[in-house]
């Protein structure tokens, strides 16, 4: 059999889901497949195009790969369009000179952005935003101008008015109609968004009809508006709608609709048989779907016709749910209530400035709508109610009023959900769908999401997703616990507002009031370490000593021979001669192996257990502090020499670690917490790798977050700019503690961040906007921590009772005769169980 | 190593920490002891450890599997039942247990 010869023309998010589909169909080995790729980049994720602006690369965003579509046989041409399509012949010519016949022809030109036609639209400094190019254009136009204006105030319009801002430019958004969403928002529900977006810093001009754009006076551009009015500003932004891309239906004359838009039937063939159209360029019972979602459920209808298979469009529901600056945003089917008899409900809190709407049927029992702006924490829920026609509760209105603490359930369990229902628009997965993976094994939420590719998209529905896995794991039988072990039916963040709310100062209170058994390794050392983090209390004391993991109890880590390494504090790596030398000696006197560590300090080897209070005691007289390298706590604060020597330092980076490392030693978290300081932005003590991570700028000191080395890398966020050191601490002390508050067991502050819904924006809101109302609080339990700082070490000196913890025997002073070295490199090492039986007759001699 | 068992007296009762563990040397066998003060009672298992090969039982996290209560090596987290010394986590790998009380503010093992 021939092989068909198959023509795409267009790689934007739906061209890519056809090339996927069809490879996942198995078939590609029937096809013969050259695609047109107008842009110079294959595909990438327009919907998160924003993201290129909050640091996001075009690497980041490419969906189609060069490799990939290589290995599945594909013939594809960047930066080529396809100019003209002859259907007699059956055959494409391209914009540069190209012929090539086809068998079939898919069309999936996506659209483009609609300028009006004011005069002054193609003036400089007018652009678009569709593409990475678009993009960069307007970061580059950003660079010289103050202020940046939005003409239009729909969705795109707003992701493109946080683009300005991120810019740091003074935005500005116009719209013609009365409000903002004028599609999928109401006017309850436009005025809540304004407001929200007013105070976060944009300014909102509706019913502006612009009529012409002209020279300005102290800007680039003057704006002049139906009413009279102007605006000046530098750079302009339309994003007034798209247009189909159907230029190319139009010269082969496809049949179009009225306003534009590839005509096409159930199976997406237009009215030339031999070709479909996909995505925003096509146009199905009248309307055109400016969503990936229907676009890809359009890919897959095709992939099936192509290959003989059933699967037909049958249209597309249209409900959406963003973050616009922060802002949760959610409309949901009829939202305007034009289904006659609909009955409407509404919440308006204007104080949290949440506005909810729902739209029911006449008989009350089915949802046909929603809005939802300020909290869109329902919107899975409510989407389930419409798509489905389940029945609503007797109150229906308890779907969108708060929770005032009675456990009234107004959330809809999974378990109504029929095997149809639809959890992720994105990608087309079906409750059944998440069922059928988890029988075949898949057992965790990210195999699913791997398996099923859930979640994947917008992420929308990924609570809803995470609800219906764990609902269908407990029905299998499988235990999905989350809480902390056996002995409290809670999880790390409960136990951490049951310890602060209730004052509660010891594990054996708390297994009292809230647990059962004896505790175990896991919740005990869990316990040991909040209530460090709240009352920071010796933790050694008769209370807390049997909380500690090995490494705490003894304050050194344990090695694999049972002997123990020390490491004393060495701030910011910045140490004295006289220090050194101390260490040397102690080394030296107890014959311990050296090694400098890679956090800028020093870990001393092979003491046994009776030798650390003597050399702590050594220590410590010669001014060294513990450097809490057993605990999950600040480790080190790692610096770079700065401005004080280096040429290039524009700040005192050594000098910050120090102080930073001071206030934040013994800090007690749910994993340990490292810091950099760097000068400049060489960055030569790598802040970009640690949880906490500082570089100085000419105007202050930047603050990156959440980066991790270690097994899994992660390089830190930008959180904040040019911070004066005051701020700085005030923010570190914030982030810490709310990290401290919610995050899990053993979570360091990367995963946290990757787990945190809402991410970096919602972790700036609550720390820089206070969004939660905890700041003071936070700030406040840091200073407490930092007050009441003590060297474990020195107070266990100090206490005879914690002492007697450090023998190796209580009825002798022998040794532990398993502890063997031998000599390498000059220095000792743990024998070999080998060496042992060899040597065992005559250990080397040791200084006690 | 005599081979009569007879309770022997290996510690005071004030040498024991609650809830944790200490060691003792009897007849040159490192044994770690155990003080569960919810019940007053102590436990002696060996101190050795036949995963890592390390002397320090005595130096784990004690804590409690349904009715078991258990150490679990500082090393590499095996956990081992105090009564009996089994292994709960590999069922081929037992260390000694020995009976042990407390009598007259002194901690005795059947030894
Ligand atoms: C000594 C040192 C290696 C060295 O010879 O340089 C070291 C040694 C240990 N590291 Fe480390 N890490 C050391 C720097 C690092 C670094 C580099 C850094 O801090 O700049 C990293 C990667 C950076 C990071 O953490 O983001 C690092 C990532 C880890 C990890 C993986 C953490 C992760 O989130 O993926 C572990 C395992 C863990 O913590 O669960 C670990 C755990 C350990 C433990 C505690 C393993 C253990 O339980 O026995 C080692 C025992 C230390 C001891 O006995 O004193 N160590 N470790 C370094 C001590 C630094 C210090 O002065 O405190
Ligand atoms: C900023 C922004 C945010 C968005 N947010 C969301 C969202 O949250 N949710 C959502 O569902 N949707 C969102 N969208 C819409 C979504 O991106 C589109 O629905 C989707 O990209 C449509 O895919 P497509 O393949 O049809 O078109 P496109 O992705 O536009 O791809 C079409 C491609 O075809 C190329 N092309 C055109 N003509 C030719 C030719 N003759 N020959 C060769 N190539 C050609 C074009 O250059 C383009 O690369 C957003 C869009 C933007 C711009
Ligand atoms: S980061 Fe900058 S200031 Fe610090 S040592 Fe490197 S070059 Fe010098
Ligand atoms: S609905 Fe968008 S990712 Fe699932």
């Amino acid at each position: 059999m021939s092989k068909t010869k198959l023509v795409i023309a267009g790689n934007g998010m739906v061209g890519h889901q056809f090339l996927q589909s069809l490879a996942d169909s198995g078939q590609l080995a029937n096809f013969e497949v050259t695609v047109f790729c107008e842009e110079s980049r294959l595909a990438y994720d327009r919907v998160h195009l924003s993201a290129y602006f909050s640091g996001s690369t075009a690497e980041d965003l490419a969906m189609g790969n060069a490799e990939v579509y290589r290995s599945w046989g594909l013939n594809v041409l960047t930066g080529e369009k396809v100019a003209e399509i002859d259907r007699t012949r059956k055959s494409v010519t391209t914009d540069k000179g190209r012929e090539l016949s086809y068998d079939k022809l898919v069309l999936a030109t996506g659209s483009y952005p609609f300028v009006p036609p004011v005069p002054g639209h193609d003036r400089g400094q007018c652009l678009v935003y569709r593409t990475i190019d678009d993009l960069e254009a307007i970061a580059k136009a950003a660079k010289h101008s103050k202020i940046g204006t939005v003409v239009g105030g729909g969705l795109l319009g707003l992701e493109a008015a946080k683009a300005l801002k991120d810019l740091g430019l003074e935005t500005h958004v116009v719209e013609f109609a009365p409000r903002l969403m004028a599609v999928q928002l109401d006017n309850g529900g436009g005025a809540m968004l304004r407001q929200k977006i007013e105070a976060l810093g944009v300014t909102v001009h509706t019913e502006k009809n612009t009529q012409l754009i002209d020279e300005g006076e102290q800007c680039f551009h003057k704006m002049n508006f139906a009413d009279g009015e102007v605006l000046e500003t530098d750079l302009i932004l339309f994003s007034a709608g798209i247009r189909p891309r159907d230029e190319l239906a139009r010269q082969c004359e496809l049949e179009v609709g009225e306003r534009g838009g590839i005509v096409i039937n159930n199976y997406c063939q237009t009215s030339d048989p031999a070709i479909y159209a996909i995505g925003e360029c096509a146009l199905w019972n009248k309307q055109i779907f400016g969503l990936v979602a229907p676009g890809n459920q359009m890919a897959k209808v095709t992939v099936s016709h192509l290959t003989n298979g059933p699967d037909s469009f049958t249209g597309a529901d249209m409900s959406t749910k963003l973050k616009l600056m922060g802002v949760d945003v959610a409309s949901i089917g009829d939202a305007h209530s034009r289904t006659p008899g609909a009955r409407n409900y509404s919440f308006v809190d204007e104080r949290e400035g949440i506005y909810k709407k729902l739209v029911v049927s006449e008989d009350g029992k089915t949802l046909l709508g929603a809005i939802l702006v300020g909290d869109a924490e329902q919107y899975g829920t409510l989407l389930q109610y419409m798509l489905n026609g389940i029945h609503l509760p007797e109150y229906p209105d308890t779907l969108i009023l708060p929770s005032r603490g009675d456990d009234q359930q107004t959330g809809l369990g999974v378990a109504a959900l029929p095997e149809t229902a639809q959890i992720c628009s994105c990608h087309d997965v079906s409750k059944g769908d998440v069922r059928a993976a988890l029988d075949t094994g898949y057992c965790t939420l990210g195999d699913v999401k791997g398996a099923t590719k859930a979640a994947t998209g917008c992420g929308g529905c990924a609570a809803l997703l995470t609800d219906l896995v764990n609902h269908e794991l407990e029905e299998m039988g499988v235990e999905v616990n989350r809480d902390l072990c056996e002995h409290f039916p809670y999880n790390r963040q409960d136990l951490y507002n049951l310890i602060r709310v209730e004052e509660i100062r010891s594990f054996d209170e708390l297994l009292d009031k809230h647990g059962s058994g004896h505790g175990c390794e896991i919740c005990r050392p869990a316990v040991g370490n909040i209530l460090a983090s709240c009352w920071n209390d010796f933790i050694l004391s008769e209370k807390n000593v049997a909380l500690q993991d090995t490494n705490d109890t003894f304050m050194a880590n344990m090695q694999k021979d049972g002997t123990y390494s020390v490491v004393p504090r060495v701030a910011g790596g910045e140490i004295t001669a006289d220090k050194l030398i101390t260490l040397g000696q102690v080394a030296k006197k107890y014959n311990l192996y050296s090694k400098i560590t890679g956090g800028q300090r020093v870990d001393l080897f092979g003491a046994r257990l009776e030798q650390l209070p003597p050399i702590w005691e050594e220590l410590i007289a010669a001014g060294f502090e513990t450097g809490h390298a057993y605990g999950k706590s600040l480790r080190t604060v790692k610096s770079c020499v700065g401005s004080t020597w280096c040429r290039f330092g524009v700040d005192d980076s050594a000098g910050l670690a120090i102080e930073l490392e001071d206030r934040y030693k013994g800090l007690r978290a749910p994993h340990k917490i490292k810091f950099a300081v760097s000068g400049c932005t060489r960055e030569c003590a790598e802040a970009q790798s640690k949880d906490i991570g500082i570089i100085a700028t000419e105007n202050g000191w930047n603050l990156y977050v959440c980066g991790n080395g270690g097994m899994k890398p992660r390089h830190g966020d930008l959180f904040a700019t040019d911070l004066d050191k005051k701020t700085l601490i005030s923010y570190i002390d914030r982030i810490l503690m709310f990290y401290i508050k919610t995050a899990d067991r053993l979570q360091r502050t990367s995963v946290w961040m990757e787990n945190m819904e809402g991410g970096l924006d919602y972790l700036r809101g609550v720390i820089i906007e206070d969004s939660l109302s905890l700041a003071e609080e936070l700030e406040q339990q840091m200073s407490h921590v930092a007050a009441t700082y003590q060297c474990e070490w020195k107070t266990t000196l100090e206490n005879p009772e914690a002492l007697k913890r450090f023998r190796q025997f209580v009825n002798t002073n022998a040794r532990d005769s398993n502890v063997v070295f031998v000599e390498e490199r000059q220095q000792i090492r743990p024998a070999t169980p080998e060496e042992k039986a060899d040597i065992r007759a005559e250990p080397i001699k040791l200084v006690s | 190593m005599s081979n009569k068992t007879i309770w022997t007296a290996v510690c005071g009762q004030s040498d024991l920490i609650p809830n944790s563990g200490i060691c003792a040397l009897v007849n040159n066998i490192q044994i770690a002891l155990f003080y569960v003060q919810k019940e007053q009672s102590v436990f002696a298992i060996a101190n050795h450890d036949p995963f890592s090969q390390a002397n320090v039982l005595s130096r784990g996290l004690i804590g409690s599997k349904g009715d078991d209560l258990y150490v679990a090596s500082p090393v590499y987290k095996q956990h081992f039942c105090l009564k009996s010394g089994r292994c709960l986590d590999d069922e081929n790998t037992n260390i000694q247990a020995w009976p042990a009380r407390i009598e007259n503010g002194q901690v005795q093992v059947f030894f």
